[in-house]
């Protein structure tokens, strides 16, 4: 059995650049479909409208374990594998997809009707009425939550290690496989995550209280 | 696409799914009531404990907040035997899962007792009622109007939260996938089959809940 020294927490110190990686990405990807799947769900294209409520509701519905496992097992159907990085890095992305795309999508609903009726009487089109007018208002609104979801997806980006993907967690399992002290070397991984997380929430929190101090 | 679907193990499995599926409810149901006293007892405390306790209450809410629930099962089932707290994979899951939707039910219920104002209550003892009347009329049907979506949805978020027990091997539906694919290689259909299984669970309690809000709680419209 090894000794937990100093070569093995920087092992676990290391592995954080996965973590943060992989939240970056799943961050960026999921931004990209959030925003396909607020727009679909506000838009006025009825089927486009239903196909969003479906995409966010099958999202909500089953848990971030299953999406991942399946994100990792679907593409073999069609006979490509793929590097638990990629299926995490995929899975993830889908999942921030839908709930982006809902808080948005909320944020974007609750900009003053208006401002919609506004930008249509100087009659802007689609396109110019969401980027010039709608999107800077709803943005201000979406920040405290989507903040909040960030700190969602940092946290699920550790059940990548259930597939495969070593990253925090899964870097403290081998260490603890090797050393045995489940106690520290979780305790450890926890304060980790704390840290990231804590002010990203701290933020959230003071953003979302500054925001109904201006709306009153 | 040169695959070839193949459920029959799958579904030759189904007392194994559904007593998984059975697991996975009660885990959840006891987790949640469990969960919610702890939700009572820390929002009260928050509300009009001392100070080291708010403090203490305040440092637990963020402490597994900012953590994932992963981390936490890990350490209850792990890390307590260092500790020389030995627990089963069962009882180490329906810990975990206590201990952390107690911090997000303390919140949730704080929120509901903040929502009912002083004025109210005045009105109601004003108004000749007795003080059982008051908290039936005045306090308990508001409070529950107030947090019953965040508390119903936060039953649904444990549900689901509940496949990450399978990391400790507890018994419940997640895990019984987990032994199904390693013994028939059929990995897609296992996984798209139990999640489909999470959904249907998911799609009943949101029309439960629904239905139930529909019928005792809608609120008069004006």
């Amino acid at each position: 059995m090894r000794e937990l020294g100093p070569n093995e927490i920087l092992y676990i110190l290391a592995a954080v650049r996965w973590t943060v990686l992989l939240s970056i990405v799943a961050f960026l990807g999921g931004s990209v479909g959030g925003v396909l799947v607020a727009l679909a769900r506000t838009g006025e294209i009825k089927w486009l409208r239903l196909a969003a409520t479906g995409y966010i509701k099958v999202f909500q519905g089953t848990p971030l374990l299953m999406q991942l496992f399946l994100a990792f097992f679907a593409p073999g159907l069609f006979g490509w594998s793929v590097d638990p990085w990629s299926a995490a890095a995929l899975g993830l992305s889908l999942h921030a997809s839908a709930f982006l795309g809902e808080i948005w999508r909320g944020a974007i609903e609750n900009v003053p009707v208006g401002q919609w009726e506004a930008a249509a009487s100087l009659g802007l089109r689609y396109g110019p009425k969401m980027a010039l007018v709608i999107t800077p208002q709803a943005m201000r609104i979406a920040i405290p939550p989507t903040i909040g979801f960030l700190v969602q997806l940092v946290k699920g980006t550790s059940l990548a290690s259930i597939i495969g993907f070593v990253e925090l967690t899964r870097a403290a399992q081998v260490i603890n496989n090797a050393t045995f002290q489940p106690f520290k070397i979780f305790l450890l991984v926890a304060l980790i995550y704390f840290l990231i997380c804590w002010p990203l929430s701290a933020y959230s929190k003071r953003m979302e209280r500054k925001l109904l101090a201006a709306s009153r | 696409m040169s695959y070839e679907f193949d459920f029959t193990d799958v579904f030759a499995a189904w007392p194994e799914l559904l007593q998984g599926m059975l697991n996975s409810l009660v885990l959840s149901t006891l987790a949640m009531a469990i969960g919610m006293a702890v939700a009572v007892g820390g929002a009260l405390g928050k509300t009009s404990g001392p100070k080291p306790l708010r403090l203490a209450i305040d440092g637990y809410i963020e402490l597994i907040r900012n953590t994932p629930f992963l981390v936490q099962i890990f350490l209850i089932f792990f890390g307590l035997p260092a500790l020389g707290i030995r627990l089963s994979s069962n009882t180490a899951a329906l810990l975990a899962m206590v201990v952390n939707v107690g911090a997000y039910g303390i919140e949730i219920v704080r929120a509901g007792i903040e929502s009912i104002q002083k004025g109210q209550i005045e009105a109601g003892k004003s108004l000749g009622m007795r003080p059982l009347q008051t908290f039936r009329y005045i306090i308990l049907k508001p409070a529950i109007q107030a947090i019953y979506p965040s508390l119903t949805s936060q039953f649904i978020l444990l549900m689901l939260n509940s496949s990450v027990c399978s990391a400790i091997a507890a018994s419940e539906l997640t895990a019984a996938a987990g032994d199904i694919q390693s013994r028939t290689f059929r990995s897609f259909e296992v996984y798209f089959v139990v999640t489909c299984m999470y959904m249907a669970m998911s799609v009943f309690f949101w029309s439960i809940f629904d239905g139930i809000e529909r019928a005792f709680l809608a609120k008069p419209t004006r």
